[in-house]
């Protein structure tokens, strides 16, 4: 493998590179054929480079698996004396060293999902707006700007911010619709990461949309389309692909975030039995009491969480790529 | 066939990150290596624990370091990560606002002393704006609301406690810490010693199941909730309540009497009679005018430190810096709002550092 691909290089027709050794200063044998020689340094630089990336690469793989690895040995303690019923216990007591996770899981399936269903309109909204009406212009650009600054803030911020003014408007919206009016929640913590996340799908759609070929879109004019009927049967379909890997990343970050929904989901260990109620997740659960958790079987239970976000979150993942490859195989 | 091929695949990935974690570990310990050699000036000590300790420790350290040129650094980690520290032999000293447990003091390798070296209260906060009086509670009543049994605020019981005051008919919202925490910590052990429910239902740590409320976290998230919320009462430190001028309530103590947290019944609850370990909760506390929820925080050392090598000169300095910490340090304590020990905490203070040794032999005379 290696040596065929230095003798393309070897033997690869000259071009202008100023790299190569000009024809003119090697020895008369040589002039005349069409084979350049490269130095050996030129070799060994393509080799190192190549060898530099395939080994950054394999260390990825290797960082993924080690800590995949790392999760399941620290969380052995706890998976043997729990076993499945881990999963499906309602009862989080570290002090009686009872561990169910039931109430974290659904609590962070619950607010990825509901954020994931709020953030849509508004992402696709925005991805139709800047990819198809107004690709140039100060507004687009604002508006562009604007929607990446709000994956630049960082969580605290939306977590402090919901503290402060979401929370109390939830909490008189809910009173008005006569749910427990605490304002702190599930719905809460939705919101907030909706418009966390809204960015990841927002931009992604944006260059999809712009790259549709002009030509389909043309097509679609000429045929007596208007720009809704453009939108809806060429541009949507062509970019559906691209439009969910975008949905799915928001989803990846909704998933996993954990300072902005500790602040506002009123982090309570019993089952949600609404969207207005509390609950908690597990990414907070780990930031909240890891820190003291000095009981061997308590460690491990909160280290076991942290597998269980894991492993969701590669299904997720892999759940979405099946998709996305039945969408572009049609 | 397959799934052969498989477990020698994972095994080749695991022998892969394992020696990654090795070497990552190797490089760790050298780290560390490198700090204690850096340590070895002797003028540099360390300590983890405690973040109710932190503000006060950053102060005394200051002056120590002023005063002697001894640097330490200590870093806020909470009891837990000072404990673990300590046993690691990381750090020190380390810092706590609860006594090893019978595990903890296991898996050390030889006995620690607890140097008890300041106190603080836990405090009840409330937000009840037709309440023009200050609120007053019975532990019965307190360990009812964080049950969830009492859901209003004009519930008999309170209403009967706080005679003429006008309690209006809100739902009550508790909030309670969500991070594991020291304060939880004392507020669950006081509750556990004055109610049988609390005990049997919820018993006491650092972090609990919580039957009623809504966590926040912080004494920030926690005063914050009380804040916004009509109708809300919830625990947070004396120092935080006093700093942000919080409504806290009186609590009936032991001696049936209702205490005012403050830094001078704090330190009145300390006035007890000390075992000599110097292990005790101040919760639910004997002193007639003692605030019931306050807790000592105790600085942790090995009582043998003659340890890795450590040089006796570090060891002196380390007891003499402590020693001062309980004596001369105390004098900080008042303007951060900490509760100086009582006199009778630094007597067994002082008798518990005699008690540390380097190779056998007292290192204070």
């Amino acid at each position: 493998m290696a040596t065929s691909v230095n003798n393309e290089l070897l033997t690869r027709p000259d071009t202008t590179s100023g790299r190569v050794i000009s024809s003119s200063k090697l020895p008369d044998e040589v002039k005349g054929t069409t084979r350049v020689r490269r130095s050996h340094r030129q070799i060994r630089t393509e080799n190192v480079f190549r060898r530099t990336l395939t080994i950054v690469g394999l260390v990825m793989v290797v960082l993924v698996l080690g800590i995949m690895i790392t999760l399941v040995v620290q969380s052995m303690p706890s998976i043997r004396s729990l076993g499945a019923a881990y999963l499906w216990g309602k009862t989080w007591d570290p002090v009686k060293d009872v561990y169910g996770a039931l109430p974290f899981l659904i609590g962070t399936i619950l607010t990825s999902f509901l954020a994931l269903a709020i953030s849509i309109p508004f992402s696709f909204s925005v991805a139709i707006f800047l990819g198809e009406y107004y690709p140039k212009g100060w507004f687009s650009d604002l508006l562009k700007n604007t929607v990446e600054l709000i994956a630049a803030v960082p969580s605290v911020i939306y977590g402090f911010w919901g503290l402060a003014v979401l929370v109390p408007i939830v909490r008189s919206f809910e009173s008005s619709i006569g749910a427990n009016s605490i304002g702190y929640g599930i719905f809460s913590s939705s919101l907030i990461l909706a418009v966390m996340i809204i960015p990841y799908a927002a931009s992604l759609g944006r260059s999809m949309i712009q790259m549709v070929p002009a030509n389909l879109k043309e097509g679609a004019y000429a045929l007596g389309a208007t720009r809704w009927e453009v939108i809806r049967s060429v541009i949507l379909p062509y970019t559906k692909s691209g439009l969910f890997a975008g949905v799915l990343l928001s989803l990846g970050r909704a998933l996993g975030e954990t300072m902005a929904v500790t602040m506002v989901i009123g982090n309570t260990s019993i089952m949600p039995t609404s969207i207005f109620s509390t609950g908690n997740t597990m990414a907070s659960v780990i930031a909240n009491e890891l820190p003291e958790a000095d009981k061997t079987i308590y460690n491990s239970a909160l280290i076991e969480l942290g597998l269980v976000l894991f492993l969701v979150t590669v299904a997720i993942n892999m759940i979405g790529k099946r998709v996305i490859s039945r969408f572009t195989n049609e | 066939m397959k799934i052969l091929k498989s477990i020698a695949l994972s095994g080749l990935a695991f022998a892969i990150a394992g020696s990654m974690f090795l070497t990552s570990c190797g490089g760790s310990g050298n780290g560390s290596k490198a700090d204690s050699s850096a340590n070895n000036d002797n003028n540099s000590l360390m300590g983890a624990g405690s973040s109710f300790d932190n503000p006060l420790f950053s102060k005394m350290f200051s002056e120590y370091d002023k005063a002697n040129g001894v640097k330490v650094n200590y870093q806020s980690i909470g009891s837990g990560g000072g404990i673990k520290g300590l046993t690691d032999k990381t750090v020190d000293f380390g810092a706590s606002d609860a006594p090893l447990t019978d595990d903890q003091a296991k898996a050390m390798s030889g006995p620690a002393i607890h140097i008890p070296v300041t106190a603080g209260a836990v405090v009840l906060s409330y937000n009840v704006p037709e309440l023009k009086d200050t609120l007053m509670l019975t532990p019965e009543v307190i360990a009812k609301i964080f049950l969830g049994d009492i859901k209003k605020w004009n519930d008999p019981a309170i209403q009967s406690i706080n005679k003429g005051a006008k309690l209006p008919a809100t739902d009550i919202v508790v909030a309670h810490r969500a991070d594991a925490s020291g304060t939880s910590n004392i507020f669950t052990t006081y509750l556990t010693k004055v109610n049988k429910d609390w005990e049997t239902k919820v018993g006491k740590g650092s972090s609990v199941s919580w039957p009623a409320g809504i966590g926040g976290k912080g004494n920030e998230g926690v005063a914050g909730t009380i804040k916004q919320t009509p109708g809300a009462i919830g625990y947070i430190e004396l120092a935080y309540a006093i700093q942000n001028t919080m409504a806290y309530a009186k609590v009936q103590n032991k001696a049936g009497k209702f205490i005012t947290p403050s830094i001078a019944s704090v330190t009145a609850a300390a006035d007890i009679d000390i075992p000599a370990d110097g292990k005790v909760s101040l919760t639910n506390t004997d002193a007639p005018e003692g605030y019931p929820i306050s807790g000592l925080s105790w600085v942790l050392i090995y009582q043998e430190q003659k340890y890795n090598n450590r040089a006796a000169d570090k060891a002196t300095k380390m007891v003499k810096l402590i020693q001062w910490m309980i004596h001369d340090g105390q004098q900080y304590s008042g303007a951060l709002n900490y509760a100086p020990l009582s006199a009778k905490a630094v007597a067994v203070g002082d008798a518990l550092l005699k008690t540390a040794t380097y190779d056998g032999k007292p290192i204070l005379q």
